[in-house]
């Protein structure tokens, strides 16, 4: 229904626009005054008239229909005050469900009755829709043709019009991290109305199984959040071990060593490391880089674990490379050329003002990229969601499974989508803190990289 | 002037002394060379085997066994008003066993399970399409039940004891008598891109992960194109240089280093949550993903912009046209090679993304592709997901093919990128 709307509309206003540029056509030619604006701004006036509002209108009919028509239906529920909110939203959920036709016990007669009424209330919602989109539609192109004189100033009108429309397309970007603090702030004051913010940030076990029942052994679980940042800050660490001397000596090489050729057809390579999805590192450190790290306990008379947090880490490691690579990159080719033309003339071999000059002039460029993929390293999901373990557990041994806050957050939200229990609602407070580490360290890093910028 | 004198200190730089320093300057410069050259050893040595293995695992699954009957349905007695009531599971058993003669009854149920366990509804569906088929001999296709498709594709070690595999010697017997007969063969597995998923793996396929991606994908660059550019101008061209402006430009650079889970939070609280959107659906994948691929446009496209010279502007200017004219008629037209590629980029990132879908629950199990924007689905990322946590032997392969499609996809998205880069990209 909806998308025949937004059909509709947009046949309108091309049908509008059309006919507003023949009407700007037979305005100039009845008369010889000059006109102001050309056809094309006339009819594209017109068009903006009849489709903007009605367009603005249906978008926000649509996002407050299912509300209303719930919160309506649910005013007449018998006994609906004494409700608490889960029932609540299982009452709906039913009515909706028996509403599309799958019921699968015999509904009660106050459910059939508001499924009634629910039908009703969305037949009517449905023509009151069309109804006014249809008149904001008449109205506005009624009034965009009207306003067509030779005189009117078309072109001020579009103009303003596609200025505000940029305006509000640069304020997305305000409303989207309003939108992540606000839901993530709310969500997570929920959860701490619940645990207490103290456990949460210094309790030592972590545990959001709930009891099915009140009596049930579980109880109300743990939310420590302590072994979870444990555990990321060790797969990080592993990732930071291998990405680091990795990328660095990689820059080195390939910006001091290798000639142009080799550079051309390596960069590009290492790029593909970047590019390739991690669900895809995911797959492949539990097919091949698991089993390997397993033997290689083995070998060495560990017992490791399937999911160990050696093989999460040494992947996710992988993935940084060309990041710390190409940031270090950077560095390096921000350190004058006198510096190094200085050491050179000193005697100093290329190693040698490489070590002694090159890296200390642009260390403070390369901690910015640590910084920032140290960032990336701690919000990675996908690696240590299909690679890494479930259990909390602080340990510092690489061969045991640990678990991180970002598969957290996905396996305590996964097929689940209440949001008044702790154990989804503890997914948002872990959001909450991975925002704010991962964008103080981003704010680090930019602030390093920035200061070391302006030294030269 | 003073006169400086330097200390006279003599350094023989022939002496052995010294040789064995230079020598020792020398390896150390050679040492840092080579760890260099292990560095970058090892991050193509790993994308390699990532490569390889993928490859190896993958290439099987573009091939299915599959076991080929006659089948008379003149014979049959089906009721050409009712074809879909008809006994299609004993008619295409009925064909089946004339493949094995003398089938003992006890190993019957070892037998049928050789074959997909949806072989009758293959057929039917066959015959509903092509009615046909109904009056004479046709020849039929079914799939091999997953362990036999491994036996087929040899990766079943018979060695290994009987109680050890999941393909019986019973079945290794009929399996080789099929094959002697000729009756199983190897086509390219067109089900791979036609099929949508299922509990089977010689049944799944990405049909539904592929509409699923497209859809999500489309809205994303339906939200995040117009948006993106018309935000970019707006801070390029327009905005006063205020606080408010360089709030927004620390926001765009700071949303471009939110992990992706976060954007998955944002989209389960908001869009599922607050707005009330249905889960799984690619219009809402599609939003998340809109927001993430934002800033990277916005980026682009100012980058863009300010490349275009100024005189451009200027005499656009100069001949009477507005700013807005300037912008839309000169300056947009000249950037939008750049701006195409680094969209076209930013889709292909999108495309690979998978946390925000998992949150948003594009993980269902769903046997129909989506026919809009608003059917649950699935995405490619999210469906490699599911497969590799399948625990069936099939499935392997079919993550690694499904990946290779994935990355498939992505090559061909960054070749068009650099092929307008290359064509039509211009350099002031």
């Amino acid at each position: 229904m909806a998308a025949y709307l937004f059909g509709f509309l947009a046949l309108a206003a091309i049908v509008v626009s059309l006919l507003g540029i023949s009407r700007a056509r037979r305005v100039r030619t009845s008369q010889a005054e000059k006109v102001h604006s050309r056809p094309i701004y006339h009819g594209l006036n017109a068009a903006i008239w009849t489709g903007v509002p009605a367009f603005v209108f249906l978008i926000l009919w649509l996002t407050g229909q299912n509300a209303i028509v719930d919160m309506i239906v649910m005013g007449s529920y018998p006994g609906a005050d004494a409700l608490s909110g889960a029932q609540r939203s299982l009452v709906l959920s039913e009515i909706r469900q028996v509403a599309n036709g799958n019921n699968f016990r015999e509904p009660s007669p106050q459910i059939l009755a508001a499924v009634a009424h629910l039908q009703s209330l969305e037949m009517l919602a449905r023509w009151a829709m069309v109804a006014l989109v249809a008149a904001l539609v008449t109205v506005g192109a009624f009034f965009g043709l009207k306003v067509i004189e030779s005189r009117y100033r078309a072109r001020h009108s579009v103009e303003r019009s596609i200025t505000i429309f940029m305006l509000f397309s640069s304020l997305v970007a305000i409303l989207t991290t309003l939108g992540i603090v606000g839901s993530l702030v709310y969500e997570a004051a929920q959860f701490f109305a619940r645990v207490p913010l103290t456990e949460f940030l210094f309790g030592l076990r972590w545990e959001p199984q709930i009891a099915l029942r009140a009596d049930q052994v579980a109880g109300q679980g743990a939310f420590g959040a302590i072994p979870v940042f444990f555990g990321t800050f060790v797969i990080s660490a592993l990732a930071m071990l291998v990405a680091v001397p990795t990328g660095i000596l990689s820059a080195i090489y390939l910006t001091e060593y290798s000639g142009a050729r080799f550079r051309a057809v390596v960069k590009p390579l290492l790029e593909i490391l970047a590019g390739i999805p991690t669900v895809v590192y995911g797959f492949f450190a539990v097919l091949t880089v698991a089993p390997a790290v397993r033997s290689l306990g083995l070998t060495i008379g560990v017992e490791a674990a399937p999911n160990s947090a050696l093989a999460a880490g040494a992947v996710m490691g992988v993935m940084l490379i060309p990041f710390i690579s190409s940031l270090s990159d950077d560095a390096f080719a921000a350190v004058p050329r006198a510096m190094r033309d200085g050491s050179y003339a000193l005697g100093s071999t290329k190693g040698e003002t490489i070590r002694k000059v090159l890296l200390p002039a642009a260390l403070p460029g390369i901690v910015g990229g640590v910084l920032l993929a140290l960032s990336r390293a701690i919000g990675e999901t996908m690696i240590v969601v299909m690679a890494a373990g479930l259990i909390a557990k602080m340990t510092l041994n690489p061969f045991d499974a640990v678990t991180t806050v970002t598969v957290q957050i996905v396996t305590l939200l996964i097929g689940d989508s209440e949001f008044d229990n702790p154990k989804t609602l503890a997914a948002f407070a872990l959001g909450l803190m991975l925002f704010i580490i991962t964008l103080g360290l981003n704010l680090i890093a930019l602030r390093t990289v920035r200061k070391y910028r302006e030294k030269y | 002037m003073t006169a400086v004198t330097f200390p006279a200190v003599v350094i023989n730089w022939g002496s052995d002394e010294m040789a064995a320093r230079r020598k020792r300057r020398y390896a150390a410069d050679r040492r840092l060379q080579i760890y260099g050259m292990i560095a970058i050893a090892f991050a193509l040595g790993f994308l390699a085997i990532l490569i390889g293995t993928l490859t190896f695992t993958g290439y099987r699954a573009f091939t299915q066994s599959v076991v080929t009957f006659e089948l008379d349905l003149s014979k049959a007695e089906i009721d050409r008003s009712d074809v879909m009531g008809a006994d299609w599971r004993g008619i295409v058993r009925g064909a089946l066993r004339e493949k094995v003669p003398e089938l003992p009854r006890s190993s019957e149920r070892a037998y049928f399970a050789m074959f997909t366990s949806s072989a009758q509804f293959l057929v039917r569906d066959q015959v509903i399409r092509n009615p046909a088929l109904l009056d004479g001999v046709a020849r039929f296709s079914v799939p091999l039940s997953d362990p036999l498709d491994q036996l087929a594709k040899g990766q079943v070690d018979r060695d290994t004891p009987e109680s050890q595999r999941r393909v019986t010697d019973r079945q290794i017997e009929f399996y080789e008598q099929l094959s002697a007969a000729g009756a199983i063969s190897k086509p390219f597995n067109w089900g791979l891109f036609f099929n949508s998923d299922s509990r089977f793996p010689e049944l799944a396929g990405l049909a539904g992960a592929i509409s699923g991606s497209f859809w999500a994908l489309l809205v994303c660059f339906l939200i995040s194109f117009p948006i993106g550019i018309a935000a970019a101008i707006y801070l390029e061209e327009f905005a006063p240089k205020n606080r408010f402006t360089d709030l927004i430009e620390i926001n765009i650079n700071n949303l471009a280093a939110v992990p992706s889970v976060v954007f998955g939070l944002l989209g389960l609280a908001v869009f599922l949550g607050w707005f009330g959107l249905p889960r799984s659906v690619p219009l809402v994948g599609g939003m998340v993903l809109a927001l993430m691929t934002l800033p990277t446009i916005i980026i682009v496209t100012r980058a863009s912009l300010t490349s275009v010279p100024s005189s451009i502007r200027e005499a656009a200017l100069g001949i009477g046209a507005s700013k807005t004219e300037a912008i839309f008629h000169h300056i947009l037209p000249l950037s939008m090679p750049t701006i195409m590629t680094g969209t076209i980029i930013g889709l292909a990132q999108a495309l690979g993304e998978t946390a925000p879908l998992l949150l948003i629950g594009m993980n269902a199990f769903i046997t129909s592709p989506p026919a809009g924007v608003l059917e649950a689905s699935t995405a490619l990322p999210t469906q490699i997901y599911i497969w590799a946590d399948s625990p069936e032997r099939g499935f392997v392969a079919r993550t690694s093919a499904a990946i290779l499609v994935l990355l498939g996809f992505l090559i061909l998205m960054n070749a068009i990128a650099i092929f307008l880069r290359q064509r039509f990209e211009r350099r002031w």
